[in-house]
């Protein structure tokens, strides 16, 4: 029967694998349209807005580190920053460095955690890396070995991998000498190689036909490839300091999500590697800019699942940059700066290995956190999911019921939705009237 | 003909997915351990689900949703041997905070339309629930812990799992204690070893991610911290962080939260 004379068609998925966290998805299509498409995300709330209210400004670096298990980094440097920002101070260079060294390291352990177990399996028709191992044993092997060298980086300078222990408002509790950084140079040399292997590797992969115009919102700094601060810039035109952030963006509440979804003047936009990339091209480095043309995949790059070879290119960019910081290093002269609490608002932007992560703090004079506000990127890109799902299908309506459903999954993996940080659970269901 | 493989399912609850991630951090090993059972229930990991009864279930997250509480119950019947993994499974979690505090509030703090969402007043480790065979302990597990008891329960002995204080690893890694030499709160004394002294080994006091170590002296430490010159509150919220729900810190935050 031909798709526009089918009346009703379900697909459904229980549990959607190989993300972060869980949740469900519906796509609903009738007489060969589709309906209707949500993104159902139900992992159980933990609510760190409100937990937060009452403790110690100094404490939000280790409880908002809780939020995700796989970019804590990211929560303690926005935190740490809208702290430092509420209080008025700023951090010296060398502690500021130090910071973007463990923040390379946690994209590429990040990086290398979607593209070589959660997502590259779909693009080789395997249900996990560890099937896929079978058939390409040094392909997870490099990635193993590349996230091993990227937690190391974290491990050295902020004590472990998952929720580092030395971070504090205002800097460290303790920094590393100049010797001990140097013990990083060898295995972020060799990453640096399997980068490069990952970026064609992953290059070569075939990739499905979509294309959406979208607006894309990332940081832009004046020199660097952002990371730690910048303006928020979007494809769009949209050109703000950190501060006007909720001027521009807004979130609400839809009844199928525990994620709040955010809107850019009312619109959907996406964060993240591809929109750092598209936005920032001019910041990477020479050799990655170069590799990136050879493979041919430049901005703007609009295909999401492209993604894998921008977040390649960044875990490149990532090693690249963690061996120029810890080449250059020069112990701070004091491991933290003193910071003492005022009344007032902080407020910090940072750029997480899944894109933008808003934090903003209302503090009293005693330094206790009176109000919390945190957006995290999945929430940011929920919409965007919600409507490459819709376009995909549209354009796909021929794919058997299997291959539709598992394309879907992928389409939704192409963001790394990481359904913890955005607060919730997620569930693939396609159902076609 | 090879002998049938042990079935390992890992089960997420309330939490950040990072004691789950430090399994995947299992560089090394991860692709030999894959090899030693056969990986059935993985949804971080895999798309394949193979159907119960499992092995063993590592489970990891708390209990803080009315579907939770009946799905724990399902995966108890599935498994022959349930191991908790992390603060979140043990205690609680960070999200046992709830706890201490009016829930529905925390509800209209976060979400415009409290109606849309379910959630159960406490957030309640798995032990709570269902009989639990082990319970691994840290915010997050470390990862040598983990690959130990994944192999003890394979080769079907008892876990080493020390459940004496952090004091022990700093005295074994020669390090300067914090507290007697440089007048730093530290929680190591009533906290469960496991992590290697992280906190002291860069100059912090320990925040207690372990949880409470066995018959911890809480009431000594607090005077200790006290005469340091923390308050009342400062020695709550303390006891208050990621272990919150455990029975010792619990009691000992109690004591102190009103000044």
């Amino acid at each position: 029967m031909s798709e526009a004379r089918r009346p009703t068609r379900t697909v459904r998925v229980d549990a959607l694998a190989r993300v972060e966290g869980e949740g469900r998805l519906w796509v609903r299509m009738r007489r060969g349209r589709v309906e209707e498409v949500r993104l159902d995300i139900y992992e159980p709330p933990r609510f760190f807005e409100a937990l937060l209210r009452g403790r110690d400004f100094r404490e939000a670096v280790d409880i908002t580190a809780r939020i995700c298990g796989i970019c804590p980094w990211a929560y303690q440097m926005s935190a740490a920053q809208a702290m430092e920002d509420a209080c008025g101070i700023r951090v010296p260079r060398g502690v500021r460095d130090l910071r973007r060294l463990v923040y390379c390291g946690e994209w590429i352990e990040s990086h290398a955690l979607h593209v070589y177990l959660l997502h590259a399996p779909d693009f080789l028709g395997y249900d996990s890396a560890v099937h896929m191992a079978r058939d390409h044993p040094e392909a997870v092997r490099r990635g193993l070995e590349l996230r091993k060298v990227g937690n190391l980086v974290m491990s050295l300078v902020a004590g472990r991998s998952v929720h580092p222990v030395n971070a504090r408002v205002g800097g460290f509790y303790r920094v590393p000498t100049r010797e001990e950084l140097q013990s990083l140079v060898d295995p972020l040399r060799r990453a640096r190689d399997l980068a490069e292997q990952t970026v064609r590797w992953v290059a070569a992969f075939p990739f499905p036909g979509l294309e959406r115009e979208v607006e894309f919102v990332a940081l832009r700094h004046a020199e660097e490839y952002p990371i730690l601060e910048g303006r928020i810039a979007s494809s769009g035109g949209l050109d703000v300091s950190v501060r006007e952030y909720e001027e521009h963006f807004q979130e609400i509440q839809v009844p199928h999500s525990t994620a709040l979804h955010s809107l850019l003047h009312g619109r959907p936009y996406v964060v993240g590697p591809t929109a750092r990339f598209n936005l920032n091209f001019d910041r990477l480095t020479p050799s990655v800019q170069d590799l990136a043309r050879e493979v041919g995949v430049v901005p703007p790059c609009r295909n999401p699942f492209q993604s894998i070879v921008v977040r390649s290119l960044e875990i490149l960019y990532a090693c690249e940059e963690a061996l120029r910081l810890v080449e250059a290093y020069e112990p701070p002269a004091e491991p933290a700066v003193d910071v003492q609490p005022r009344e007032g608002v902080g407020c910090a932007a940072t750029e997480a290995p899944r894109g933008v992560l808003y934090h903003r703090y209302r503090l009293d004079a005693s330094g206790t956190i009176r109000e919390a506000k945190i957006v995290p990127p999945t929430a940011q890109n929920q919409r965007s999911v919600e409507e490459d799902l819709r376009a995909f299908v549209q354009e796909n309506l021929h794919l058997d019921h299997r291959q539709l459903t598992w394309r879907c999954e992928q389409v939704v993996r192409n963001y790394d939705p990481c359904i913890s940080c955005a607060t919730h659970f997620l569930r693939l269901e396609v159902v076609r009237e | 003909m090879r002998a049938r493989r042990p079935k390992l399912a890992v089960w997420k609850f309330a939490s950040c997915d990072g004691c789950q991630l430090s399994l995947l951090n299992c560089e090394d090993e991860l692709l030999a351990l894959a090899d030693r059972v056969e990986v059935a229930y993985f949804l971080e990991a895999s798309r394949a689900v193979v159907r119960g009864p499992y092995d063993l279930s590592l489970v990891e997250g708390s209990v803080s949703t009315p579907e939770d509480a009946d799905r724990i119950r399902q995966v108890r019947k599935a498994s022959r041997y349930l191991v908790t993994i992390g603060a979140c499974a043990t205690a609680g979690g960070v999200q046992a905070l709830r706890n201490f505090a009016d829930c529905q509030e925390f509800l209209s703090t976060v979400y415009a339309r409290p109606e849309f969402i379910r959630t159960l007043e406490r957030s309640t480790p798995i032990a709570d629930h269902v009989p639990v065979d082990f319970e691994l302990r840290g915010c997050p597990v470390d990862r040598a812990q983990l690959l130990e008891v994944i192999s003890a329960f394979l080769a079907g002995r008892r876990p080493r799992v020390a459940t004496h204080s952090v004091c022990v690893e700093c005295k074994r890694r020669g390090l300067v204690c914090v507290m007697v030499a440089q007048g730093t709160p530290c929680l190591g004394p009533v906290t469960q070893a496991g992590c290697g002294a992280l906190c002291p080994g860069v100059r912090r006091g320990c925040y207690g991610c372990f949880g409470p170590a066995e018959s911890p002296n809480t009431a000594s430490l607090a005077r200790a911290w006290s005469q340091l010159g923390a308050t009342a509150q400062e020695v709550a919220r303390a006891f208050r962080t990621f272990n919150a729900a455990a029975d010792a810190f619990r009691a000992e935050s109690e004591r102190h939260e009103r000044g």
